[in-house]
């Protein structure tokens, strides 16, 4: 092995003290000359494993390769081949788990920094050229509706209008972007990044209607009369309570309504934005997840003197990211593992005053791999809070599900899908991302849509189901 | 798009908007609502389709104001824009013919009331109207009722209109005279719609209420409009608006409804603020 750097380039960041009070991005992101310094450490492996632990197969060493050569141009080039949402991934996929978990470097020191190279050219390509819009092939008269406008429904559509199709994508909200502008807090993926994506899109020719919500305004049958093929990704935007006493006092919210509040509504900029939110001083977040990592975050800089996570299990079994996991901690978040609420308790007006929690311990492993938490009989204690946020889960809105006769669904509500092409039980109609696997990763879903755009031109040119 | 082709004042505060709207008005059904914001640093909040037209396009809105949003909207003239309309929201309501049905309105509550006793009429019902208000300034939609009813009666807190008393008053007096009721529709606030609930409860007429609770997005996907029906967490959005009166806990209803008061009352101080100071500079 040629001598490499045991250590990743390191990426300035807001120091915790300071990034606590405001909802600017953390991580500052490479200067070239860092990138380069990084894009050196790769070893240009021909059998290239990191590809293979890349869900939509990004030529990784390649793109590193013109970072390091300082072709910027030539690196945005191979990466919008395969990723049309770069500066997306690069901040908020877990390459720990992808990618960089099968670097070759991983095997003696820290792998090379791939996501931070993703974000670097993906932002260099915005500050130094106007995205470059491909030439087209000749219009094939077909038109797909996209149902959302999340990850999977951006990707579908960009696909579907370069290969020649039109689509037009239909979201509930007032804007598009789905988790990536309601969910995922400024501080980790500006909004003005997204809101870049999706205007690329719409340069491709892709037409984007909001406020418009299918099954509702528009059946997925009426839209079937007026579209060649239907795709859904309409994600898992349906919160999950745990309907324990007290839930439903004021000050507890569900993670989706605090983090929309805050993110889509710009309730942290109160009154100058008109949607409030409960600025808390001791702010109880419940799971374990990237989820409520944002929760638990975004409660500091509303203003929280204290903002803790209460987690049923201990910190090994929390699926949120490392990363997050340590911004939080730096900044403050205190963790109170294996516990979970059995009640709320509010004032004579109705707010909620304390969480009672009941002590855990961890049994077998259960389904999942993870060990189990057991109730620790009499073991309840209350904490003083006044905000709390139910971070427990997601799954599939099921509206769509409901008005749309033939298509089938699983009991988790997630609807049915061929996982290689996409296609559900319903003639022409197609689906992937957080519908189908039920809440996963943004790359996940790019992948699937990527996957279903070419079965969707396959459909639209045969006709065959 | 949502343009705004007609404005009327209907009464003190209340004023109503013809908008067009035509995707939404195609599908509009009775007991459904929008969710819209008017500026980009709005808030999004929900508003009864109160009457829909298919063939020009347009839905009716009405708007009582009386937050900082609502208090906006009254600033949009006809030929404004409403920047975003999303719908139609909500299970529509159960229209069937039912014989006997008492619809109860109580100040901008008539407003939602009305689509639904037009569509209860037209299923062949027999109507009594009872709508109410603190006093007659607050009152609206007389002539459009009655037209939709076999029997009207109104009333006002004070008896500056109609005859003086709560609308459960003349409700009481009805149940009393007799008269078979088969169902009682209720929209109003809530503490209204819960003493309607009480009313009915001891006779066991089958009664509806159409929860106003506080929402975000109107598609079940944050949970703000949590309400209790039958000890049962429901998403009014979504779940309802329309739910058994005798089975929803209005005291958590009316409790939720006042979360955001103190803040309210800072938006408002703060519009109020902006808006003289917009003022200010036009004068200048
Ligand atoms: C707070 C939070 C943090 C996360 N952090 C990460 C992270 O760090 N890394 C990561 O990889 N993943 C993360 N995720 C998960 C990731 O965001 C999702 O897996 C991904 O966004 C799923 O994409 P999607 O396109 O399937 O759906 P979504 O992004 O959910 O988009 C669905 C869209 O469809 C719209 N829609 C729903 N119903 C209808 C309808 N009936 N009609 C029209 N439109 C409709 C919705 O409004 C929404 O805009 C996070 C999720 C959350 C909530
Ligand atoms: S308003 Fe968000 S779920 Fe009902």
């Amino acid at each position: 092995m040629p001598k490499v750097a045991p250590k990743k380039t390191p990426m300035p960041e807001q120091s915790a003290e300071v990034r606590k009070k405001n909802f600017d991005e953390v991580p500052l992101g490479y200067s070239e000359d860092m990138a380069v310094a990084e894009a050196e450490r790769c070893l240009q492996c021909k059998n290239k494993p990191c590809v293979a632990g890349c869900p939509v197969e990004i030529d990784i060493p390649a793109f590193i390769k013109k970072i390091a050569e300082r072709d910027f141009e030539a690196s945005i080039r191979i990466m919008k081949e395969k990723n049309l949402l770069p500066a997306v991934c690069g901040r908020v996929c877990p390459q720990e788990e992808q990618c960089e978990k099968v670097c070759v470097l991983a095997n003696k020191f820290e792998p090379v920094g791939i996501g931070r190279l993703e974000r670097f050219i993906a932002d260099w390509e915005a500050g130094h050229m106007t995205a470059e819009v491909p030439e087209l092939p000749l219009a094939t008269g077909k038109k797909v509706a996209v149902v959302g406008s999340g990850p999977a429904g951006l990707i579908v559509a960009g696909d579907l209008v370069q290969m020649g199709h039109s689509a037009t994508i239909f979201e509930a909200l007032h804007e598009p972007g789905g988790v990536l502008v309601y969910g995922i807090p400024e501080f980790r993926l500006p909004k003005e990044i997204v809101f870049r994506e999706v205007d690329y899109l719409k340069k491709l020719g892709v037409e984007v209607i909001t406020n418009f919500v299918v099954g509702r305004t528009r059946t997925v049958d009426e839209l079937l009369e007026e579209f060649d093929a239907v795709f859904l990704g309409t994600g898992a935007g349906l919160p999950w309570f745990m309907f324990v006493p007290g839930e439903n006092s004021m000050g507890v919210y569900s993670a989706n309504e605090y983090l929309t509040r805050s993110n889509l509504m710009k309730a942290y900029k109160f009154p100058e934005y008109d949607t409030p939110i409960a600025k808390g001083k001791r702010v109880a977040t419940v799971g374990g997840g990237n989820v409520a990592m944002d929760a638990a975050r975004t409660a500091l800089r509303l203003g929280a003197d204290e903002s803790i996570v209460i987690y049923r299990r201990s910190r090994e079994e929390m699926p949120a990211r490392d990363e997050e996991i340590e911004r939080a901690e730096e900044e403050g978040v205190k963790f109170q593992f294996l516990t979970n609420p059995v009640a709320y308790h509010a004032d004579g007006n109705g707010w909620v005053t304390d969480v009672e929690c009941i002590r855990m311990e961890l049994g077998a492993p259960d389904a999942s791999g993870r060990r189990r938490p057991v109730e620790i009989p009499d073991s309840n204690f209350k904490t003083p809070i006044d905000t709390v946020v139910v971070a427990i889960g997601n799954s599939p809105n099921p509206l769509i599900a409901q008005t749309t006769p033939g298509l089938k669904t699983t009991r988790w509500g997630t609807v049915e899908a061929d996982p290689e092409t996409g296609r559900t039980s319903k003639k022409g109609v197609f689906a992937g991302g957080d519908i189908v696997t039920g809440a996963a990763t943004v790359i996940l879903a790019m992948g699937a849509a990527r996957l279903s755009a070419r079965s969707i031109d396959e459909y639209l040119k045969t006709g065959t189901w | 798009m949502n343009k705004i082709i007609e404005k009327i004042v209907l009464s003190k505060d209340v004023k109503q908007y013809i908008v067009e709207c035509s995707a939404i008005a195609q599908k509009a059904l009775a007991g459904q609502f929008v969710v819209i914001r008017i500026c980009e640093t709005g808030e999004r909040i929900p508003l009864t389709i109160a009457d829909s037209d298919k063939a020009e396009g347009t839905i009716t809105l009405i708007v009582q104001e009386v937050g900082k949003t609502t208090r906006q909207m009254g600033f949009l003239e006809v030929g404004d824009s409403i920047l975003d309309i999303a719908g139609p929201l909500g299970t529509p309501s159960e229209i069937e013919h039912f014989g006997t049905v008492v619809m109860i309105g109580g100040g901008i509550g008539i407003a939602p009331l009305y689509p639904i006793t037009k569509a209860m009429k037209a299923a062949g019902n027999k109507v009594i109207s009872i709508i109410g208000a603190r006093c007659a300034d607050l009152l609206f939609y007389q002539d459009l009722m009655a037209a939709q009813s076999d029997m009207i009666i109104e009333t006002t807190d004070d008896g500056t209109c109609g005859r003086q008393g709560f609308v459960t008053d003349a409700l009481s007096e009805l149940i009393e005279s007799g008269e078979r009721i088969d169902r009682v529709v209720a929209i109003g606030p809530a503490i209204m719609m819960k003493m309607v609930a009480e009313t009915t409860r001891p006779h066991g007429i089958p009664t509806i209420a159409s929860l106003n609770s506080i929402m975000v997005d109107g598609t079940g996907m944050c949970g703000a409009c949590r309400v209790e029906v039958g000890g049962e967490t429901k998403f009014a959005c979504v779940d309802g608006p329309d739910f058994d009166a005798h089975a929803v806990n209005f005291d958590l209803l009316i409790q939720r409804l006042a979360m955001y008061l103190p803040e309210e009352k800072i938006a408002d101080e703060h519009f109020c603020r902006c808006s003289s100071a917009k003022e200010g500079e036009k004068n200048a």
